[in-house]
């Protein structure tokens, strides 16, 4: 086994972030497939008893699991390149903050929008949008969440982007006409390779959600 | 210097996420301003500070303010870096460190919710989830100390909390913290033996006597 491996699955979000993290400080590593929810490799399962989910990241044989938790150790394992989180304690904290806002509220909004029919879906769009929006007034006239540099909240959220033409199409909006600045701000992240080489085809993801959501 | 600037915490006495930030703060010997918000009327300056979630705890330092408790904890112990370090100083360490603060975010304090909000019939799976999410911790405790090791650090400041909820989890989810996690209820006492824990938690009675207040109040009984 190569020193450092990525256990994911293809289409998540979750997964993407962590490869994003590891192309941006341009860490060799080991990429297997898992095949999820059924399947699991012993390897996943050893590896992350607690949750049995991907992503995870194989350090020198040491686990670490929750794709959030992953990057920052990305970030601090290999500290003498591109860092991913600001260096001042206030912009970490904010940084923090926008990442878990993603994880706790659109991801979630998100996954009611694609599994929810009829009003409780409409309740859920209206949910997202809304999120979409705060997300949009924070990045503000920036070139990145992070500013002029590339880093933690964008990596955060970016892999959510190629769901945007199944979120629009289960929801019946158009992404780009709630929220174009976020819109132009993902197509600027995907000119970059690591995020380029990590992100799935929009039309994939979307045959993908027909599969598991119907 | 981090000391010369404002330190308000705007808290509700009961939320184990507010006692974080006092427990984290304690530890770094930092002086703030306390501010007990009355969650039912929030003030201005908690909407303003945090007009997202629009909830407390919230850190307002020289007017900028941090939110999300485990956020703040991190925080305080960045922004005060010279002392009593919370987290570990080594990546692999701190990636453990957080991955179990958030499994106690999620596996305790959110099951932990549903225990005395939700009648026995809609609680579920989150009975289940809890007492194994206790069995979890304990066996991640181990035989250490605290679950940094020797050292008090930032696990043990996202679960402590429990210490002072737990009565009341036990009495709505009807089992006992003694018998499903008798290491986790004797860690608990070695951590309320340090000042910072001591001072920042509430009694478990009055806990259980909001909670039962409240869930009057809203006609949960």
């Amino acid at each position: 086994m190569k020193a450092v491996v990525l256990l994911g699955f293809w289409v998540s979000p979750f997964g993407q972030r962590c490869q994003i993290a590891l192309a941006e400080k341009g860490v060799e590593y080991e990429y297997r497939e898992e095949t999820v929810p059924r399947d699991k490799s012993p390897l996943l399962l050893e590896s992350n008893p607690v949750y049995k989910k991907i992503p995870v990241l194989i350090h020198d044989g040491k686990p670490v699991c929750e794709s959030l938790i992953i990057v920052q150790y990305i970030d601090e394992a290999w500290p003498d390149r591109a860092p991913l989180i600001p260096a001042d304690p206030y912009a970490r904290a904010q940084a923090r903050f926008w990442a878990d806002f993603v994880d706790k509220k659109v991801c979630e909004s998100a996954l009611n929008l694609l599994k929810l029919k009829g009003e409780a879906q409409e309740a859920a769009k209206e949910e997202f949008i809304e999120n979409l929006r705060l997300l949009e007034c924070e990045l503000g006239d920036k070139k990145y969440f992070g500013g002029d540099a590339f880093g933690f909240v964008d990596i955060a959220l970016v892999p959510l982007t190629s769901w945007f033409y199944s979120f629009g199409t289960y929801g019946g909006f158009s992404v780009e006409e709630a929220v174009p600045k976020l819109v132009a701000w993902s197509k600027l992240c995907l000119e970059r390779e690591s995020v380029a080489n990590s992100l799935c085809d929009p039309l994939k993801v979307y045959e993908y959600a027909k599969k598991i959501f119907g | 210097m981090a000391e010369t600037k404002e330190l308000v915490l705007l808290n509700c006495w009961v939320s184990p996420y507010g006692m974080r930030c006092r427990i984290a703060l304690a530890e770094k010997r930092v002086e703030y301003e306390h501010k007990e918000e009355n969650v039912m009327e929030k003030s201005p300056l908690l909407l303003q500070s945090n007009p997202v979630h629009k909830k407390i705890p919230v850190l307002v330092h020289g007017g900028k303010p941090v939110c999300e408790s485990l956020v703040i904890v991190q925080y305080v112990d960045e922004a005060w870096p010279d002392r009593a370090p919370l987290l570990p100083v080594d990546a692999y360490g701190r990636a453990q460190a957080r991955f179990w603060a958030d499994f106690v975010d999620k596996k305790i304090f959110e099951c932990g919710t549903k225990l005395w909000k939700l009648k026995k019939e809609a609680q579920g799976e989150a009975k289940k989830e809890f007492t194994e999410g206790l069995k979890l911790l304990e066996d991640e405790l181990g035989e250490k100390k605290y679950f940094g090791g020797d050292a008090f650090g930032f696990v043990d400041i996202a679960l402590v909390p429990l210490m002072a909820w737990f009565r009341t989890y036990e009495s709505f989810g009807s089992f006992s913290a003694e018998t499903e996690a008798p290491k986790l209820v004797a860690w608990g006492k070695r951590c309320m033996e340090r000042e910072s824990v001591a001072m920042s938690l509430p009694d478990p009675a009055k806990v259980y006597e909001l909670v039962c207040y409240i869930r009057k109040a809203f006609g949960l009984e």
